[in-house]
């Protein structure tokens, strides 16, 4: 289980990131975020955006309509 | 996130200051500023109307022929002289308005203060407030006043410059 949740069903680009971003600064560092999304240009941008800043991508799945990612904030 | 010594940096021109036309720079100067990178938005001309404190911006389907709205389950773009009677601009304005909520894409103003929060550098034209007569009264707080050299050395020290 994620230390913390973000729904960002419904929004689009670049919402889920700045969001994610957002909530991010809440995880303590090793603890870990995730995000339900339901834009699907958002699967490419959270590999970019964890690739950029760091944080460790641990899962990226897609249930129904609904992504899911998992973020380790690592630093 | 980076550390301090490895931090990439975006520069960006805005020239354009209708509806759609903010998007590309508000939406790279948030992304780019999630991401760590340390971001300056140098704006200039039209672009200016960008950091006004009430926004108005609308869209012109004039000279524009790749835009076609979606509109009775087919895509709908403007002949030029349709675009030219008057009211087909904000008929199009309210359109383009009512899908970006629909579609639950930010707004310019979200996207902006969220730039801000985010320390973007914004730096509005002078030679652009004297050219068409806007004060600091008229501008969101936040912006500094510089010219073409105050872009330039910004850019010299960039990753990444873009022109929009």
């Amino acid at each position: 289980m994620a230390s913390q949740l973000l729904d960002v069903k419904g929004l689009n680009c670049p919402l889920p990131i700045l969001r994610a971003k957002k909530a991010l600064k809440d995880v303590a560092i090793g603890g870990t975020l995730e995000v339900l999304a339901t834009d699907p240009g958002a699967v490419k941008d959270f590999e970019a955006f964890c690739r950029t800043t760091g944080n460790e991508l641990v899962s990226s799945k897609e249930e129904g309509k609904v992504f899911s990612f998992v973020i380790k904030r690592t630093s | 996130m980076t550390n301090e010594s490895n931090t990439k940096s975006l520069s960006m021109i805005v020239t354009k200051g209708s509806l759609d036309w903010a998007y590309p720079p508000f939406i790279l100067a948030t992304t780019a500023a999630a991401m760590g990178l340390n971001v300056s938005m140098f704006f200039t001309f039209y672009g200016l109307t960008l950091l006004k404190k009430k926004l108005d911006l609308k869209i012109s389907t004039l000279g524009n022929p790749a835009m076609a709205m979606p509109m009775f389950g087919m895509h709908v773009a403007m002949p030029n002289l349709v675009s030219a009677i008057p009211g087909v601009d904000a008929a199009a304005t309210t359109m383009m308005k009512n899908l970006i909520k629909k579609k639950g894409v930010a707004s310019i103003e979200e996207l902006r203060s969220t730039a801000l929060e985010a320390d973007v550098k914004m730096i509005a034209c002078q030679m652009t407030m004297d050219l068409f007569e806007y004060t600091k009264d008229d501008l969101i707080e936040g912006p500094e006043l510089g010219g073409a050299a105050t872009y330039i050395e910004t850019a010299t020290k960039s990753d990444i410059n873009l022109f929009i």
